[in-house]
């Protein structure tokens, strides 16, 4: 398994985990609190804004980790550069992050139309978030390991 | 359009060249050695600028590298 393989399947997992967390805390609290009104859009507003920095933080950490035991196990330096094959696979990958992310905007949308809670609407949001994520790194796995 | 297929001889001028590593390859043209590995599979066709610098690390033609095929059902 070559070294953007290893990094994209821990970014896979690390996406899972944190996403797993976060979301299991914010519904607990949602469980709890019994909110209603601008109370609740103020609810989760917050939840997806604070979703962003602690992804980035907790992801960082995390590859911040696996480059340490990588280079520890197997003495491999992460490339400093990123080459064309990176760039198209990246290009790519992204394309069905977007598109995924937007079905899921779409779905979202229509949980309004279709007179669903804000609660059902924001949950879709956030998996969205998180599905298009996931889909765009096991594209990125896909590409690396099948060619472009 | 009529699919065609790149396919490159970089394995066997990599061995008549002293046995040139993968790794010592992709540092002289400016790629990771995956891009070198996927470009010897056949999994990935350069780019016309990877394509010269590769030839050139070989001193050769493009053309003696790099063989333009149309695959035909």
């Amino acid at each position: 398994m070559s070294y953007q393989e290893k990094k994209h399947t821990v970014s896979l997992f690390s996406a899972i985990l944190v996403f797993g967390i976060y979301f299991g805390i914010v519904y607990s609290r949602y469980e709890g609190a019994n909110l209603e009104g601008a109370e609740l859009l103020r609810f989760w507003g917050a939840a997806m804004l604070i979703l962003i920095p602690v992804t980035i933080v907790a992801r960082m950490i995390i590859e911040m980790i696996f480059i340490i035991v990588n280079k520890i196990s197997t003495k491999e330096s992460p490339p400093s550069y990123t080459d064309e094959l990176d760039k198209i696979i990246e290009l790519k990958a992204l394309r069905v992050n977007f598109f995924v992310f937007i079905l899921g905007f779409f779905l979202a949308m229509g949980a309004l139309v279709l007179q669903m809670t804000i609660t059902s609407m924001f949950v879709i949001l956030l998996f969205s978030g998180f599905v298009s994520e996931a889909a765009g790194i096991l594209w990125r796995l896909y590409l690396y390991r099948k060619g472009v | 359009m009529v699919p065609c297929r790149i396919s490159n001889n970089i394995r066997n001028l990599r061995f008549n060249q002293n046995e040139m590593t993968q790794q010592q390859l992709a540092d002289l043209v400016g790629v990771t050695r995956q891009t070198i590995v996927a470009i010897e599979k056949g999994k990935y066709s350069p780019s016309l600028e990877l394509a010269f610098r590769i030839a050139r690390v070989f001193r050769l033609q493009v053309e003696e590298v790099f063989t333009y095929e149309e695959v035909r059902n």
